[in-house]
């Protein structure tokens, strides 16, 4: 990409790209880029979590009573490995600050590692579900405790629908992380230039907050309900 | 000023002519060029399935085509048409040429982005096409469940993934925007010395980023149905289908407004130029979009007034509709009050500009007959909101894309277009839409449902009328292909400023150099200041 | 061949709507030739004399601003409302009125009228009277739109929706399906047919049948409702006598409207809402009734409630006498 912009005659860096006047400037716009971006995941998931809260509305105790089903203690696993992720993410950008490229290279590895544990969690947790017949699809549906399999069915379905979304976009982010740890031990990034590090520190958190709303709609809301 | 002979100069358009240079470009402009021809592409195809549906409607029995096909015809109009040639058109082609080079920048944002956008753009249509060769797609551009999830055996998943991708190309379009306008503005270039068609297309970048993620759920969950029965819009699982009608519609209203802001932005800068004064009542203008923006996410259950939705639901979003209408009406009294004591030229794209002011004060007049309740009830699903609906987004979004793209014409290629072939074709396109579209709001008002193959015979006189008009109309957009490529070629050179303009793009020579300035302008005046336009005539 | 401009005016509610829509065009024409006089006389006043023309620029005038948010939003604000109180009249029906069942299929409307008579595709009603019809579908959305009575209403599965209408003149008029419905949508048409009252009377006697509460009785006892639903509560599932129109109390706290589709919703999914002091026994019906038979069933326990009072021996006589063979099975 450098040797194209040199071939136009004009010095571009990473740092400063031609269309920009200063560092400075193109840093602004990348975060506000990336906060933009966050917005539109909020109204992405945002659809989810509004047929959600529309069916959990329709029927309370079917709701209450597959959400009693789910695994709480896994959850809340999974939860604190993801807060735990979150903390190496802001270690990591805390390193790039410094211009510690070796820091950087550790908590990003970290963090990626978390991001695998909770990827791996969640499969258990997924495969867990299938043996039960809790996943819709299969042939065998059955919610035990309710005659009302069908409302059971759209609880599960939304499970999988936002768990999964949620899921993709942990698998985006580690996927992320690994080309940030490639191009740090390249060497591309520094006390003055660590952008990328930084806005995808953002993207990071936001999928960490996305499961902080996730843990509790779908595994603890409807526990005081009667069963 | 340089005044240098075309080929002499570097500009945008000579810096290279592989195919590499086109699909790897990060430039701006040469991106808008390959999107315009993209949606010309998707424009002509839809627009061929509008030209069998009129076919079809010439006679009252399903004769022409099977009700399958027909069926097929018109959701791959609807498809086409709105995600893939009314939601890019103006903005990705105009917006992403003139509006880095309005606020004085080198480029949007994020090239790299902006180029993936169109790839995007690109992938999501060859979905569409697939599924279009494969066999095509009967739900309606609406995709109504549980027609679209459970019975329909045709290729929903591949057009709905198609739209998904393609939602991700404008969403990219509209964030790129608002960081540029936020971010680059040259020194000097103010909030409020903004052209209006920039504060048009950063209100729809805001509808953009945040209204099109819920179609991309939407679709998902509609993919998931078909797929994996999950039961979400199911009524067999005590699923809603209404549900569906309600997130499909909080975008796809606002959807409407990413369709025609662009375009009324557009129609302020023609407004101004031809008549070489400012708009009147320049923040208001400029305010109502905004508004209009961030309204119409608040009004999508007008479309669901007879769905079985409470009345109480119907009476809110009734009221809220009509607060819509004001800042619509605002624009449209603000560009007739421009026109008064300006200096008016009859170039084309001022033609279309009027022939946008009249048809859009139809279209949304006739918009107030569709959100008063009672009035709804009769006329929904009938031809009537067809006509309204045409009104707006061809009336409406089409003529400001074609006035717009006269107007630019000359600085996007360096030729003009001859003038005369162009005030032809613009007649043709008034006259042609209106016999096309008037009779409809008659034939919807008896009560001609939408979406009939056939119909009753005593309807057959009004759509004949229609389908003569589709054929004039039609003339009316091939002639401005012909001329326009025979332009490229054989146009008189156009120079720096041809239409005595007063935005920075005028300030540059045609074509416009890669980056655009050979140095960044300083802004110290207001918009559409002529004073400078002045000098440059008593100069030239 | 005659050319049509204007539908036939043939409800109660369409003088209404026509008048609003007189009003609509009305500011529509105003303001459409307000626009293009004003365009067109300042395109020619102020039309372009030489090239170096430059106007003096006018600044914004406040006033006009407000002026025309202000006016503008005035005259809709008188649309909102207007369009609001014809809404209002249109989904309240008047208690008096007789009652038919639509259920929309594809392609398909099948009408029923409480004196049992079935129609396919067409619809006879008494002119004068006021008629409200409760619709559902078996598949997919349809919409039942009569442009003639300017009514219109989804027809969605899983749920009743309903609309009126009162026809003042007698004659044959178009009924369209409005929502899409797939192949052949535009073969989902009909005609209903308004008559005098006494020859709707002497078409409603030309076919005898039963009535829908008849043939609800019936499906109550051949599908063994009536071996738990006792009348006098006695049973293990709870009494259907007064039931219709009454609020219950539901297990699990709250309480419902028992409106048809309540009932409705008892029959295909009674573990949704159950009873208080009830066990969730009852088996699901769905898929072994037909939306038709809902209806029977619907308009049977509904007879159970009316006028009980009046008529307790003939109301507890009728739902014994229903009951007994299937308690001797």
């Amino acid at each position: 990409m450098a040797s194209e912009a040199h071939a136009h005659g004009q010095a571009e860096t990473l740092a400063l790209r031609e269309q920009f006047d200063t560092a400075d400037q193109q840093k602004d716009a990348s975060t506000l880029g990336m906060w933009i971006f966050l917005i539109t995941e909020v109204m992405f998931f945002g659809g989810m979590f509004a047929a959600y809260t529309i069916y959990r509305a329709t029927y309370p105790t079917v709701f209450a009573i597959a959400s009693t089903s789910l695994n709480v203690t896994v959850g809340a696993i999974n939860t604190c490995v993801l807060l735990l992720s979150s903390f190496t993410m802001v270690m990591a950008v805390r390193a790039g600050q410094l211009g510690q490229r070796r820091l950087i290279v550790i908590f990003l590895i970290l963090t990626l590692l978390f991001g695998f544990t909770f990827l791996g969690v969640k499969a258990y947790e997924w495969t867990e579900k299938y043996e039960e017949h809790h996943m819709p699809g299969q042939a065998a549906f059955h919610l035990e405790g309710t005659p009302l399999q069908g409302p059971a069915k759209l609880f599960f379905s939304l499970y999988f629908a936002m768990t999964g979304l949620h899921a993709l976009h942990m698998v985006v982010g580690v996927g992320i992380l690994t080309w940030l740890i490639l191009e740090t031990r390249k060497g591309q990034y520094s006390a003055e230039y660590f952008t990328p590090i930084d806005i995808s520190g953002l993207y990071w958190h936001f999928v960490d907050i996305i499961w902080i709303f996730l843990f509790p709609l779908l595994y603890l809301i409807d526990r005081h309900l009667p069963k | 000023m340089s005044t240098a002979v075309l080929t002499e100069r570097e500009h945008y358009l000579n810096n290279g002519y592989s195919l590499k240079s086109w699909l790897l470009t990060k430039d701006h402009k040469r991106i808008a060029v390959l999107y315009f021809i993209t949606i010309s592409v998707f424009f002509l195809i839809g627009g061929i399935f509008a030209s069998l549906i009129r076919a079809e409607l010439a006679t009252p029995a399903g004769d022409l085509v099977s009700s399958e096909t027909y069926n097929k015809l018109f959701t791959m109009h609807g498809v086409i048409m709105v995600f893939f040639f009314l939601i890019p058109s103006v903005p990705a082609t105009m917006g992403n040429f003139f509006l880095p080079m309005m606020i004085g920048a080198r480029d949007l944002a994020f090239p790299r982005i902006n180029l993936l956008s169109w790839y995007l753009l690109i992938v999501g249509g060859a979905f569409a096409i697939f599924a279009m060769v494969a066999g095509g797609v009967d739900t309606g551009w609406t995709f109504y469940t549980p027609y679209s999830t459970t019975y329909s055996n045709t290729y929903v998943i591949a057009t709905a993934l198609g739209i998904f991708v393609a939602g991700f190309s404008s969403i990219l379009t509209g964030l790129n925007f608002i960081v540029t306008v936020h971010r680059m503005r040259a020194p000097g270039m103010t909030w409020f010395r903004m052209p209006l068609f920039v504060w048009s297309n950063y209100a729809t970048g805001v509808i953009q980023v945040l209204g099109t993620p819920v179609i991309a759920v939407t679709l998902v969950l509609v993919f998931c149905e078909r797929v994996f029965h999950i039961g979400i819009f199911d009524p067999q699982l005590g699923g809603d289908p209404v549900l569906f009608q309600h997130l499909f519609w909080f975008y796809s209203h606002p959807a409407v407004y990413i369709m025609v802001l662009p375009g009324m932005g557009v129609i302020s800068e023609l407004v101004s130029t031809f008549a070489r004064k400012p708009v009147f009542g320049y923040p208001f203008v400029a305010f109502a979009s905004v508004g209009i923006a961030v309204i119409g996410f608040l009004v999508w259950g007008h479309h669901l007034f007879v769905s079985g939705q409470s009345v109480y639901a119907g009476l809110v979003f009734s009221f809220l509709s009509y607060f819509v209408a004001i800042p619509s009406a605002i624009k449209v009294f603000n560009w007739t009050a421009t026109l008064y004591k300006g200096s008016i030229s009859y170039a084309t794209p001022m033609l279309y500009a009027f022939g946008f002011i009249g048809l859009f004060t139809i279209g949304g007049l006739t918009g107030l007959f569709v959100a008063a309740l009672g009035m709804d009830v009769h006329v929904t699903d009938t031809y009537f909101v067809i006509a309204h609906f045409h009104y707006v987004m061809v009336g409406g979004t089409v003529m400001a894309y074609m006035g717009g793209l006269h107007y630019w014409w000359p600085k996007m290629t360096g030729r003009m277009y001859p003038e005369g072939w162009a005030k032809l074709s613009a007649l043709f396109v008034f006259t042609g839409f209106n016999l096309t579209f008037f009779p409809q709001f008659i034939l919807g008002y008896l009560g001609m449902p939408r979406r009939y193959h056939a119909y009753p015979a005593e309807f057959q006189v009004l759509h004949v009328a229609s389908s003569l008009g589709a054929t004039v109309l039609a003339l009316g957009y091939v002639m401005p292909a012909i001329y326009l490529a025979w332009s490229l070629k054989y146009g008189p050179v156009a120079g720096a400023n041809p239409w005595g303009a007063s935005g920075l793009e005028w300030q540059t020579p045609s074509p416009p150099p890669t980056h655009n300035f050979e140095e960044i302008p300083v802004v110290t005046q207001e918009a559409y200041d002529y004073s400078r336009v002045r000098e440059e005539i008593e100069v030239g | 061949m005659q050319i049509p401009l204007f539908p036939e005016q043939a409800s109660s509610i369409s003088v209404e709507v026509d008048r609003l829509l007189y009003f609509l065009v009305a500011v529509s024409v105003f303001f459409t030739l307000l626009i293009f006089l004003a365009i067109f006389y300042f395109a020619v006043r102020y039309r372009r004399r030489s090239e170096s023309e430059l106007p003096s620029a006018v600044h914004t005038g406040l006033t006009l601003e407000i002026l025309w948010t202000v006016i503008p939003f005035g005259i809709t604000m008188i649309m909102f409302a207007w369009g609001a109180s014809i809404f209002f009249t249109e989904s309240r029906p008047p208690d008096d009125a007789m009652q038919i069942y639509v259920v929309g299929k594809q392609r398909m409307w099948k009408l029923q009228h409480m004196e049992g008579n079935r129609e396919i595709n067409e619809l006879h009603i008494p002119v004068g009277r006021s008629v409200k019809l409760t619709m559902t579908s078996e598949d997919v959305i349809h919409s039942f739109f009569v442009p003639a009575f300017r009514t219109k209403q989804d027809v969605v599965p899983g749920r009743y929706t309903t609309t009126w209408f009162k026809a003042t003149k007698p004659g044959k008029y178009h009924l369209f399906c409005a929502e899409y419905c797939g192949t052949n949508h535009s073969a989902m048409i009909g005609w209903v047919y308004a008559m005098e009252p006494q020859d709707y009377q002497q078409w409603l006697s030309g076919t005898p049948k039963g009535t829908l509460t008849e043939a609800g009785a019936q499906l109550f006892t051949d599908l063994a409702c009536v071996n738990c639903h006792h009348t006098d509560g006695s049973g293990r599932c709870p009494s259907l006598v007064n039931v219709y129109g009454s609020t219950v109390r539901l297990a699990g706290g709250g309480t419902v409207k028992a409106d048809e589709a309540y009932i409705r919703e008892s029959i295909l999914n009674p573990a949704t809402k159950v009873v208080e002091g009830y066990q969730p026994l009852m088996p699901t019906f769905q898929g072994q009734v037909t939306e038709e038979q809902v209806v029977d069933l619907i308009e049977y326990v509904k007879s159970l409630a009316q006028k009980p009072a009046e008529q307790p021996n003939q109301t507890r006589g009728q739902a014994q006498g229903a009951g007994s063979p299937a308690a001797r099975k």
